[in-house]
């Protein structure tokens, strides 16, 4: 119950940090919504491309905010060196992980309903399989949030963690990509039946990203 | 060692329960790094370090819960307000709300309890800090250059609270280049130079009757 009260308590810290400097809803929301608006007019000559481009659109899209969000939730832990308080605090790492996991997952929520209604209305997408796109969402949305903690916290004492961070994650999250991408894509032309093994892999991979984040977040935080 | 180069090679230091040492000595000569070390926050690379009876290699964690470093840097959120980082400090150590606006009352910030701290001056940021350190209740108080920005009514609550602390039993060790302030503090005091401790005689004081609990030998 500890770990649970410790792991809410991390996550409230960097929701609350969130809603009071509205980083999130004012910059990286944007910037997702700009990136799904820029894909509208490059490919905008070709719609039939662009409506079936539209699930990898979306998720490169959620892809590059990831990147956006871990950079925050660490670089709040640089400012007046506050990552040593977290660690004099003596909290669990593991508990710490899932705190900062978890607060990014449900800014990367947001962001997602607000992009997905983007591709919706830009890419003239119908909403079909309602079911599978919110499991799959859910599973990515864990996965992609686990992994970018924990290469986060691994290039966050480093001078070059803003372009670390990118090379660290982008390469890890593949296997996302590629589920979500093709859950989509089934459930969206129609045939969910064909995305549930797309959603089990990526249920696979956050459960994997979890247990691995858990675990080795402890000793990263104190490597780095 | 401090990344390549050794700090503290042979340093060898016994602190008594409830004593209140000063560390004196120049730039760089290993006092932040002590304090960091007895923290649990830079990892022993030789020798050996107890603090507070628990061996500081094998259970870094419970030291770090039981002890408070009041250093350069605050620690805190520049988007949180005053009395969140306090409570937030109470919480990640076990306690509760109650012990969080205690210590802000202790050190006179509730007027500022809603401020956020990234609006906070020096001297209010330096009471933080102190705030925090209360907020854990902890059993070793680590305070570096504690009186850096504080005006005189700050620092009359810092003697404040180091006295009750070491009249509690709470063993206080601080570094401090002001000297003449930081005697008045002091049971002890012990000057580092390129690492090595060296006692310095003080007939005139007289240090409560400790036990011992604290040692670090480097």
């Amino acid at each position: 119950m500890s770990f649970l009260r410790d792991a809410l308590l991390v996550a409230g810290k960097d929701l609350r940090i969130e809603r009071r400097s509205r980083v999130a809803l004012q910059q990286i929301v944007p910037f997702g919504a700009i990136v799904v608006m820029l894909f509208a007019f490059a490919l905008d000559s070709d719609r039939v491309l662009l409506h079936q481009a539209a699930p990898g659109l979306f998720w490169a899209a959620v892809l590059l905010a990831v990147l956006l969000a871990v950079g925050r939730s660490f670089s709040i832990e640089e400012a007046n060196r506050a990552r040593d308080g977290l660690r004099l605090s003596g909290l669990d790492g593991g508990s710490i992980f899932l705190g900062k996991a978890a607060a990014v997952a449900l800014e990367l929520f947001l962001l997602e309903l607000i992009v997905g209604a983007a591709v919706v209305v830009l890419y003239d997408v119908t909403v079909r399989g309602v079911v599978v796109l919110l499991c799959s969402a859910v599973a990515a949305t864990i996965g992609l949030a686990a992994t970018g903690t924990v290469y986060g916290v691994l290039a966050g004492g480093l001078r070059a963690r803003e372009t670390l961070v990118p090379l660290l994650v982008l390469p890890a999250v593949t296997p996302v990509m590629l589920g979500a991408t093709r859950s989509f894509q089934a459930a969206l032309a129609g045939t969910p039946g064909d995305a549930w093994p797309w959603v089990q892999l990526l249920a696979a991979f956050a459960v994997l990203a979890v247990t691995a984040g858990t675990v080795a977040f402890g000793p990263l935080l104190e490597e780095a | 060692m401090l990344g390549r180069f050794p700090a503290l090679a042979g340093a060898d230091l016994d602190v008594e329960a409830g004593e209140v040492l000063l560390l004196s000595g120049p730039n760089g000569a290993g006092k932040t790094t002590l304090l960091r070390l007895c923290a649990g926050l830079l990892p022993l690379r030789a020798g050996e370090a107890e603090v507070l009876g628990v061996d500081l290699t094998v259970e870094p964690r419970r030291v770090r819960r039981a002890v408070a470093l009041v250093g350069h840097e605050t620690f805190c959120y520049d988007d949180l307000t005053v009395a969140e980082n306090v409570r937030f400090a109470a919480r990640s150590t076990g306690h509760g709300v109650a012990d969080a606006d205690e210590a802000l009352a202790r050190v006179g910030l509730q007027r500022v309890a809603n401020v956020a701290h990234g609006r906070l001056s020096q001297g209010q940021r330096r009471r933080l800090s102190l705030a925090n350190a209360l907020a854990r209740k902890a059993r070793l108080l680590l305070l570096d250059e504690p009186h850096a920005g504080l005006d005189e009514h700050g620092r009359e609550v810092l003697e404040d609270i180091v006295r009750s602390a070491a009249a509690d039993g709470c063993t206080v060790m601080l570094a401090s280049h002001e000297l003449d302030l930081a005697r008045r503090l002091a049971t002890r005091e012990v000057r580092i130079v390129a690492g090595q401790v060296h006692a310095v005689p003080a007939p005139t004081r007289v240090a409560p009757e400790p036990e011992p609990e604290l040692g670090a030998h480097a």
